[in-house]
């Protein structure tokens, strides 16, 4: 097991990314944030944090997304689905999906089918935390990224949150 | 997590985290048919026959949507315009209609057991949508979420089950549920109506007065008097039924407090239910009607997940 990000580092990143949010979306006007279940939502909730200290008075529109129901592999295993909650509407507004691992890219594939039935956005990006660049299966790629990480496909990389895991940091195991 | 079944038979064989997990996912379903597009593509490759032995407005129809919001594609069948009439048996019709590589088939049968006997022979995944007067385990899951949704759990709650007990599959499917669930429930009508083995293989309360199981309950879930079932006549007249074990709103005025009124439909109005207690507010009859179309998405997702 190694540490590749500790938590000082992670609220690092999240700091850039939620100042590189900003550069290109400056004061979030026409733009929505969607956190991606289950494990997403912990890096989005921190980056919609910073942007919000970022904005005074102005309210981020927020939403998490549930992909569950939009798998490709429902006949293989059974996923239990989490939350979805998107209490506005997505059309024609700038989407940024986050997530904390890009990893093969078929759960990005999947919420952008699940995206798509809120409605037609006028754009969607991508924030990664962590982006395993060599292991993709479809062509997918993010906007916004943590940490390239290049592991071999036996590794694992895994985003701990103190929420959840007791402490904060990015490991990689073998 | 998964079911502890391949197959939805009857709330008797579930546990309750199978009930537990079926209420969960139907919560996320019903976020679903919120949406502006109510279809997801879970069961885009799994295709559903509905076989349908006796008649049924509601629960066909909330299958059929169910099967279509999950995309699945379904085969629908009716007796009436079928071999059946021509005498086939029902394993030679469901074998013919599984050659054509089905995966799941919902079913409804006037004959307990009916589709028990069909699991036993066929490899698809059999979903009960009612057989004869044994159970109807989707209902009762609609009512649980219903009740859960009205007055925030089941645990505890105190439910009575009102009218025609006997020839129900609802109050023995409900039954069975509510006490897995750790809920309280009296069952209570005529007494032509209830079995009396019910309350000591059930472990239930049985009361004959209905004013009595009303000034007991949080929740009333009122049956359908259910005249075709009845070979011979189990009490004097509907206008007596009503005038003894008939819900009105005067009767809930003079209790003086909150019940919430459920009613599996079709409502017999001014027979076990009065109008302005079924249409009143603290009736969630049309919200057990759209429950119910978020349960059967969350049964048939559970079980089609079970395939390899």
């Amino acid at each position: 097991m190694k540490t590749i990000l500790s938590e000082q580092q992670i609220a690092l990143t999240i700091q850039r990314l939620a100042h590189q949010v900003l550069e290109n979306h400056l004061d979030l006007e026409n733009t929505v944030i969607i956190g991606l279940q289950p494990r997403g939502i912990y890096v989005s909730d921190k980056i919609v944090a910073q942007l919000q200290k970022n904005l005074p008075g102005k309210q981020v529109q927020y939403g998490l997304l549930d992909i569950t129901f939009y798998r490709d592999d429902v006949r293989r295993s059974l996923h239990v689905p989490n939350e979805t909650s998107i209490n506005f509407s997505i059309e024609d507004k700038k989407v940024i999906l986050i997530d904390d691992v890009l990893y093969t890219g078929r759960t990005i594939r999947a919420a952008l089918d699940a995206l798509l039935d809120f409605g037609r956005p006028a754009k969607v990006e991508l924030c990664v935390l962590i982006d395993r660049r060599f292991s993709r299966q479809l062509p997918i790629q993010p906007d916004y990224v943590g940490k390239v990480i290049d592991a071999l496909i036996t590794e694992k990389v895994k985003v701990l949150w103190k929420e959840r895991d007791e402490l904060t940091e990015v490991i990689i195991t073998k | 997590m998964k079911l502890s079944t391949r197959h939805l038979l009857g709330i008797k064989d579930l546990q309750p985290q199978d009930i537990r997990l079926i209420l969960d996912t139907a919560k996320q379903f019903k976020e679903v048919l919120q949406r502006p597009i109510k279809k997801v593509p879970s069961l885009r490759d799994v295709t559903i026959v509905n076989l349908f032995f006796e008649n049924s407005t509601r629960t066909r129809i909330s299958f059929e949507l169910a099967e279509k919001r999950l995309s699945a594609d379904t085969i629908n069948f009716t007796t009436s315009s079928s071999s059946v009439a021509k005498g086939e048996t029902m394993l030679d019709t469901v074998n013919n209609i599984l050659s054509m590589k089905v995966d799941m088939v919902v079913m409804r049968h006037s004959a307990s057991g009916a589709p028990h006997f069909l699991a036993k022979h066929i490899p698809a995944a059999i979903v009960n949508a009612g057989d004869g007067i044994n159970e109807h385990p989707t209902q009762a899951l609609l009512d649980a979420l219903s009740i859960e949704e009205a007055t925030g759990g089941l645990e505890g709650k105190k439910i009575a089950i009102i009218g025609d007990i006997m020839h129900s599959r609802v109050a023995l499917s409900n039954i069975y549920l509510l006490t897995k669930m750790g809920a309280e429930v009296t069952v209570a009508g005529p007494p032509t109506l209830i079995p009396v083995y019910l309350k000591e293989a059930l472990g239930i309360n049985v009361t004959y007065n209905v004013r009595e199981a009303l000034q007991w309950c949080d929740v009333a879930n009122v049956l359908r008097i259910q005249l075709e079932r009845q070979n011979q006549p189990l009490f004097s007249s509907l206008r007596e039924y009503n005038q003894a074990y008939g819900i009105t709103r005067k009767m809930l005025d003079s209790i003086g407090k909150k019940i919430t009124i459920m009613h599996p439909g079709p409502i017999n109005r001014g027979v076990e239910l009065d109008s302005d207690v079924a249409d009143g507010s603290d009736s969630i009859i049309l919200q057990q009607v759209e429950n119910g179309v978020a349960v059967r998405m969350a049964v048939l997702y559970l079980l089609a997940g079970r395939e390899s």
